[in-house]
């Protein structure tokens, strides 16, 4: 209960640096990335086993940001964890940074290059693969958006997770029930999500989003099935934490005001 | 030339890497359901634990080797090039090329090797794609022998490179004992001052027999095989440019974005010359055997020469 509480405070303050770096920038995309903030500190303050001393340690758990503009919250964890500095979270969005827009394996930590679509889920396969073919114990984690799930390659990947019984292999999928366009079932409906990657042979577990013991106790025991893929449809809220821009599509991208901002640190403190 | 049953560039390449592969376990083949047609069912058989078949899913296959390369293996990726180079372009230029993973792409029955099959299997706009993409390596071997050597640089050489071979036999260029390949590094098969012939791949037997060609006619023509189109020998190209009085360039390819363009793109800023660029036009393909194809677009050292010979009396 201590520790749940010690991840729900960090979730509090990772969220407040997402806005801070958003307002300051005057880029990036407030909504998804306050959404996926409690799926990112249960997976990097309790899941992963990563050494931020030694990022590329051979043995260390993968995570792939595949919904890869939900990035301020994934850096400002990074930097809370000491890959990098924590002043280089400044940086983010200006001239020449390490801190782009979307991630880049320059930046210690990060495993793939993402931002566009669906490319995530593929090379995480590629890793899996990999573990399984020198006999590794990590895991592999791909923390995909729900509008996401329309790109057709996710789908190839899918496919293939299975047919290679990768049960080292975790799908994270990022319910928001939004996308830029408006909601995802009015864009391109998706459900049932679910039903859909069961039959694509995945074991697949519904969780609240923003719950981390609700998280935490699917984290912590994958494989779900023994032989199959995990997907995790993690329901959440698109800006969540801020009671004026949660469920509101227009917040995917947008930058808050002086006042917004003011009003968002003080919901957030 | 002693009597030799000739190859496809495919097979050599294949069971080179079959040989390597077994001493080094990092080696892993993926395909597209295409272990036919890149003749890689050695992998399949005796080194299943190193072959991947992703099915008909080019995208896929693109990114699980770029995942592979991240966790140290040595990805090779064998899939027809009409489809590795376009139907899986974005993850080419993202998850091999800007991640910088060592992933090499072998685009097997390139150019119109599958002729009569129509432009959707043409691969000519491969050099053109591959070539615009930063921290990319871009080589066309131009007979089994120089295959055999870009197998084993290919292991050594860290980094993304895409591979444009073949799909039918071809003739020799260079003798199995003497063959000297160098990334980035063009070859001078024939040496002369009146005119360049430069061509890649395939084409380079076609460019080597003009030149026999214009030498029986008393005319000397210097002749470079260009296997590796990016990064291209500038320093070969200018001082060609400068020693003879304008280049030649043909390639299995569109003649917009291909070697043609990348030689122009180093004379016009070096030392401009008057350049013939042959190749596929502009236009989507006739079909008919490679064969019969090249012939129609004047794809021949006779016409070469022909072409060489006007240029001389106009110019
Ligand atoms: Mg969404």
């Amino acid at each position: 209960m201590e520790d749940i509480r010690y991840l729900e405070n960090k979730a509090r303050e990772i969220r407040r640096t997402i806005v801070e770096m958003i307002y300051k920038a005057r880029s990036g995309h407030i909504g998804g990335s306050l959404s996926s903030v409690d799926i990112l500190v249960a997976l990097y303050y309790k899941v992963l086993k990563i050494n931020p001393k030694n990022p590329n340690w051979p043995d260390r758990d993968r995570f792939i940001l595949s919904k890869g503009h939900s990035v301020e919250g994934y850096y400002a964890i990074l930097a809370d964890l000491g890959f990098i500095e924590k002043k280089e979270l400044e940086t983010y969005c200006k001239f020449n940074s390490r801190l782009t827009g979307h991630p880049t394996v320059k930046l210690p930590g990060v495993e793939a290059n993402t931002g566009s679509l669906g490319h995530g889920l593929s090379i995480g396969v590629g890793m899996a693969l990999a573990g399984k073919m020198d006999a590794k114990e990590y895991k592999v984690y791909v923390l995909m958006g729900d509008g996401e799930q329309a790109e057709g390659s996710i789908w190839e990947a899918g496919m293939s997770a299975s047919h290679y019984r990768l049960d080292n292999l975790v799908g994270i999928i990022d319910r928001n029930r939004l996308q830029i366009g408006g909601s995802t079932e009015s864009v391109m409906s998706l459900e049932d999500l679910s039903d859909k990657w069961k039959a694509f042979g995945w074991s697949v577990v519904e969780t609240d989003g923003h719950n981390i013991k609700e998280l935490l106790d699917v984290l912590e025991n994958i494989p779900i099935t023994p032989g199959k893929p995990t997907l995790i449809i993690a329901h959440t809220v698109k800006g969540k934490g801020v009671s004026f821009i949660e469920n509101k599509a227009e917040w995917h991208h947008r930058i808050p005001t002086d006042e917004e901002f003011a009003k968002m640190m003080e919901e957030l403190s | 030339m002693s009597q030799k049953v000739l190859l496809p560039s495919r097979k050599v390449f294949s069971d080179v890497l079959f040989e390597l592969a077994k001493k080094d376990k990092e080696i892993i083949v993926l395909t597209s359901d295409s272990r036919g047609s890149a003749s890689v069912e050695n992998f399949a058989k005796y080194l299943p634990e190193q072959f991947i078949d992703v099915g008909i899913a080019e995208q896929n296959l693109v990114s699980i080797a770029s995942g592979l390369a991240g966790c140290g293996k040595k990805p090779f990726v064998f899939s027809p090039a009409c489809f590795l180079t376009t139907r899986s372009i974005e993850q080419i230029k993202i998850d091999v090329a800007y991640t910088n993973r060592n992933v090499k792409l072998i685009g097997v029955s390139g150019g119109v090797s599958y002729g009569p099959l129509g432009s959707t299997h043409h691969a000519l706009e491969d050099i053109a794609f591959m070539r615009a993409i930063p921290n990319m390596t871009v080589v066309l071997p131009s007979d089994t022998n120089q295959v055999r050597v870009l197998v084993e640089k290919l292991i050594l050489y860290t980094g993304p490179v895409y591979v444009r071979i073949g799909r039918n036999p071809i003739e020799e260029v260079y003798s199995s004992e003497n063959i000297q390949f160098e990334i980035g590094k063009g070859n001078i098969l024939l040496d002369g001052d009146e005119v360049t012939i430069i061509a890649t791949g395939e084409m380079v037997k076609t460019a080597y027999d003009a030149g026999i060609l214009l030498r029986s006619k008393g005319i000397y023509a210097r002749v470079v095989d260009m296997h590796t189109i990016k990064p291209i020998d500038e320093e070969l190209i200018i001082e060609s440019a400068k020693k003879t009085k304008f280049i030649v360039t043909i390639e299995e390819h569109n003649i917009r974005g291909g070697l043609g363009s990348a030689v122009a793109e180093v004379t016009a800023q070096n030392f401009p010359v008057k350049m013939i660029i042959l190749g596929i036009p502009d236009e989507f393909s006739i079909t008919g055997s490679q064969k019969e194809i090249l012939e129609y677009y004047g794809l021949t050292s006779e016409n070469i020469c022909g072409a060489i010979l006007r240029e001389l009396k106009e110019g």
